[in-house]
């Protein structure tokens, strides 16, 4: 290489020398014929140039050449250099961070082979399901499975449901995530086995002999990845079920964000109940999801016109009997509709994405800003190196060149910046999944650095390279090479429109602050309203116990002796202030519904949740009641049935005093007919299925009226630390009996998991908006001590003229509040549109909340003030003489 | 600013050499023997009677290209005052060249010349 330059120089040196000899033979004196021939020449290291472009592989030589020539810059401009990858780490980090989330829960396909071919075959619509339901997601019930499974042509079809097992014989549950899966699962599925083999349609018959597959996570922590594992046994409900395979790594199932340690037979189901039937035969119990493939041999299209087609014979052959008479119509109605399943399904993208997509945006403006800081900062250095530059522009360099060198700066930083900001994304996205995990909710969320995620860097990083990098490059070549003679120690050159560019980036900066600033103080007040919701009653020592006798097998009058005793017993536990049962706990998110009217006026019908609360439950939570009595020992299964309601249900009954006595009929469910009740008593409102609910009509059934379950849920208060509790309970439980399983829920947990988005949102907005402040800080700083330099010299005749220093700190602080007031202007507008995008994640918080604009624009004011403020006590501090000396 | 009308100025008092002509200029300049640059410029320049001026800075980008395409080659030798120089020599994919450019360019000028010979339309 340096060989080929050498001898291009030689070249025209060749051409040169003969020119000038020529001239000397025309007559020409040396000086002269030198002088000339160099003139006609041109400008050697142009032409240099020049030829060194054809011979190619040249932009590899300057890249190298500007690369270390920007190492060396950086060098002397240490801090600089380190603000600028600093901004950049932490800008495209949380971008990135957030886009792998996005990618997680959202974007990725399931590992599975062709999942663009997975379909899930789901009710369009769940308008004519009654009963209980056992999925958040669209689901069926056994026979409609059964039927369409033996109907339908066009696809091979699975079911599936998430299950919780307990692997421990006796007291406290050890619950691990199961899956029913019908037959063709995995072959639809596609997936190789690690050990042993995967479930087939021959392990799922009728009546079967249960098999399990293991989840690979699970194989490796319970088993240490034992390769004998295929054969052996694993203890479900006191039956040993032989494991026959584990599945790959990597496979977690069909839910996104969650994972699973057993995957059993759709069979096993019936034959590991209690009765033997288990949900098989409930036509009202809506559990499975079902997904499959197009068979070879018909199209998409064909496919799904014939499950149109067979729907309504599947839903006459398995309307339940007793079935509610006012859904039987649409329950006859429904249909089954085939979408892209190759996704999976995800709680977590329900409950996440709006929130997701959010965060993305505001971090993408986030990155805006610090775009907005470098250009300044690139812009601030580029009138430093104007005497550099133009001297570079002078000696031949031509413009693009110099543009391309100055460009190869911005790519070095942003270089540096992606690759620090892909460690950093990883640990945030971490962060992240973990923040966004609660007790009772573990999040298996594989997060990739893949191809998207990495495109989506590198994407970032050259739209930011080219956002801050470009501008200060063309405006920095954009003077004339005689302007070095001209330039003095200041860049006073630089002029209007390099401040004009550097202004307009402030207020950019400035807008988007407000904006960022308001979303974070929505969000952090929606967090507040949140925490500061009286959920009317008290939360604090209360925990709910979970007590399964089944394994007991009693009967119903020794249950029902059985269950007495076991309150009894939680109750004598020191400590221990009350005990009830209760069948829906509060702000759980779980939830029971049903019409109800006045049983004199049909017309009068409204909807209400139902509980049924044991003797005491009221007092224990401290809802007080406000008219008629509480339940009490009269209120026995052959007594009279009665319900206490909330102020809201009285308001319908025409208030609380009207409502006592009143006699009110529920409609019909799938295993019960309609029955009317007495109202004995109101309680205040307080909150049921969630927090954020508006007080809504409650009826609470007698819990000693209704028929006994195996399973007794107990919410106890207790004075003692929960976990003190909680192994108290244990010791009784196992006093009493070894087959008692029990697992706990604290409460105050509990409700504290059900805001984590609010916890999240306001956190990272928070974050993000003290970021955007401090950026824009640094912005404005900067643009207000150059702007102080700049006129150093007419602050210093003001000051000979006898300005005085308020005079000139107002000079100085009057750019400020103009800026100030165009950017807060602008950012007005985009803080609305904002806050109209987040609306449905607010809580009792406008999307246009004046007050929370204001303290944004308060803030941001503060934030201004104080960075223009060190500079402008600068000014006001510039000896005059000093000042006019320089020029 | 000053820079570039001057360079403005200077365009205008010679005739520009079409994209591509070059090459073939020096192809064909090179038909006649070996030759360094210096001795190319002069030549086109005598061989037109200095009406065309050949710019450094295109002429040695156009040698390097034609020699990258193999259409010439180069070698240092000794020239007649005993300084170095590079010297570039017509190859037979080069003469293949110089032949298809040279009817090319025929085309191109009968071309014009018709349509240029054609009376020009009054405007009335």
């Amino acid at each position: 290489m340096k060989k080929r330059d050498a001898e291009l120089r030689d070249e025209l040196k060749s051409h040169l020398d003969m020119a000038i000899a020529d001239r000397i033979a025309r007559g020409e004196s040396p000086e002269a014929a030198a002088a000339a021939a160099r003139r006609q020449f041109g400008n050697l290291s142009q032409v240099e140039e020049a030829t060194r472009d054809v011979w190619g592989r040249r932009w590899l030589d300057h890249l190298a050449q500007d690369v270390r020539y920007a190492i060396r810059t950086f060098r002397r401009n240490r801090a600089f250099a380190l603000i600028a990858i600093l901004s950049l780490t932490l800008g495209i980090g949380a971008n990135t961070a957030l886009f792998e989330v996005v990618d997680a829960v959202r974007l990725r396909s399931l590992p599975i082979a062709d999942p663009g071919g997975l379909l899930e075959v789901r009710l369009a619509s769940m308008d004519g399901a009654r009963g209980a339901f056992q999925t958040a997601h669209e689901s069926v019930t056994q026979p409609i499975w059964r039927e369409l499974e033996a109907r339908q042509q066009g696809f091979t079809l699975f079911a599936w449901s998430r299950a919780t097992f307990n692997l421990a014989a006796g007291g406290e549950a050890r619950p691990v995530d199961g899956l029913w899966v019908s037959g063709e699962f995995f072959n639809v599925l596609g997936l190789r086995p690690a050990r042993g083999r995967l479930l087939s349609p021959e392990d799922d018959r009728t009546g079967c002999a249960p098999r399990a597959v293991l989840g690979y996570g699970f194989w490796q922590r319970n088993y240490g990845g034992d390769t004998s594992i295929v054969g052996r046994t694993i203890n479900l409900r006191n039956r040993p079920i032989e494991i026959v395979g584990v599945v790959p790594p990597g496979f977690h199932g069909l839910e996104v964000g969650r994972t699973f340690d057993l995957a059993l037979p759709l069979c096993a189901e019936a034959v590991l109940s209690l009765n033997g039937k288990g949900r098989s035969e409930a036509g009202t119990t809506w559990w499975l999801v079902t997904f499959g493939r197009v068979k070879p041999g018909w199209t998409l299209d064909r496919a799904t016109a014939h499950l149109a087609a067979i729907s309504p014979e599947i839903f006459r052959s398995t309307l339940p009997a007793g079935y509610p008479a006012i859904s039987i119509e649409k329950y006859l109605a429904m249909k089954f509709i085939a979408e892209p399943g190759g996704q999976g399904l995800s709680q977590l993208r329900e409950a996440y994405e709006t929130p997701l997509w959010l965060l993305l945006g505001i971090a993408a403006l986030v990155l805006v800003i610090a775009c907005a800081n470098l250009a300044n900062l690139l812009l601030a250095r580029a009138t430093a190196r104007e005497r550099e530059i133009s001297i570079r522009l002078g000696l031949g360099a031509s413009r693009g060149r110099v543009i391309r060198q100055l460009l190869t700066e911005s790519l070095l930083l942003v270089t540096i910046g992606t690759i620090c900001a892909v460690f950093l994304a990883g640990a945030m996205g971490r962060w992240l999944v973990a923040a966004l995990e609660t007790s009772d909710r573990a999040i298996t969320l594989p997060l990739i650095i893949d191809w998207r995620v990495l495109g989506f860097a590198v994407l970032l990083a050259v739209a930011t390279c080219l956002l801050f990098g470009l501008a200060p490059a063309i405006r920095a070549t954009r003077v004339s090479a005689s302007s070095v003679l001209r330039v003095t120690t200041r860049g006073a050159s630089a002029g209007r429109e390099s401040v004009a560019l550097r202004r307009g980036l402030v207020v950019v900066q400035i807008a988007l602050s407000v904006a960022l600033l308001f979303g974070s103080l929505l969000f952090t007040r929606t967090l507040r309203n949140v925490l500061s919701v009286d959920p009317g009653f008290r939360a604090e020592g209360l925990l709910v116990a979970n007590i399964d006798s089944a394994r007991m097998r009693l009967e119903t009058d020794r249950l029902v002796a059985h269950q007495d005793l076991v309150a009894e017993r939680v109750r004598s536990i020191p400590g221990v202030q009350g005990a009830a049962t209760v069948a829906v706990v509060p702000i759980s998110g779980n939830s029971g519904g049903n019409d109800v009217w006045p049983e004199a006026n049909t017309s009068a019908r409204f909807n209400t949740y139902v509980n049924f609360a044991g003797a005491g439950y009221f007092r224990m939570l401290g809802i007080p009641l406000i008219a008629g009595r509480d339940f009490d020992a009269r209120d026995k299964p052959e007594s009279v049935p009665v319900v206490i309601v909330n102020e809201a249900f009285a308001a319908k009954l025409g208030g609380t005093s009207a409502a006592v006595g009143q006699r009110i009929t529920r409609e019909q469910t799938p295993r019960n007919p309609a029955k009317t009740y007495e109202v004995v008593g109101v309680v205040k409102n307080s909150a049921y299925r969630a927090l954020k609910d508006d007080p809504y009509p409650t009826m609470n059934y007698a819990g000693t009226q209704d028929q006994p379950y195996p399973d007794m849920q107990l919410m106890i208060r207790s004075s003692l630390p929960p976990t003190a509790t909680t192994s108290a309970i244990t010791a009784a439980l196992a006093n009493i009996d070894s087959r008692i399983n029990v697992d706990y829920t604290i409460v105050p947990t509990m409700i504290g998991d059900t805001l984590v988005q609010e916890r999240v949102l306001a956190a990272l907005s928070a974050g993000f908006g003290a970021l955007a402040a401090v950026l824009t800080m640094v912005g404005l700083y900067g643009l207000v001590a150059y702007s102080v330099t700049r006129r150093s010299t007419e602050i210093g005749v003001r000051m000979a003229l006898g300005a005085c220093a308020g005079d000139i700190l107002r000079l100085i602080l009057r750019e400020t509040a103009l800026l100030l007031a165009i950017g807060v202007g602008v950012g007005v507008g985009l803080a609305i549109a904002g806050g109209h995008t987040a609306s449905s994640l607010l809580f009792r918080v406008r999307p246009y909340d004046p007050i929370t604009l204001l303290a944004s624009i308060a803030l941001l004011a503060a934030v201004a003030f104080g960075a223009s403020y060190l500079p402008a006590r600068r000014a006001t501090r510039i000896e005059p003489v000093v000042a006019l000396r320089t020029d | 600013m000053s820079t570039y009308m001057a360079k403005r100025e200077r365009y205008q008092n010679r005739i520009e050499l079409l994209q591509g002509t070059l090459d073939l200029l020096v192809l064909q300049t090179l038909q006649w023997g070996p030759q360094h640059g210096y001795g190319i410029a002069q030549a086109i320049q005598a061989g037109s009677s200095d009406v065309l001026q050949v710019d450094t800075g295109s002429l040695y980008p156009a040698l390097h290209r034609l020699e990258k395409q193999k259409w010439i080659s180069a070698t240092w030798k000794l020239s007649a005052n005993k300084q170095r120089t590079r010297v570039y020599r017509l190859t037979a994919a080069g003469r293949r060249q110089l032949a298809s450019e040279r009817s090319r360019w025929q085309t191109l000028v009968d071309a014009m010349a018709g349509i240029l010979a054609r009376p020009q339309e009054s405007q009335s």
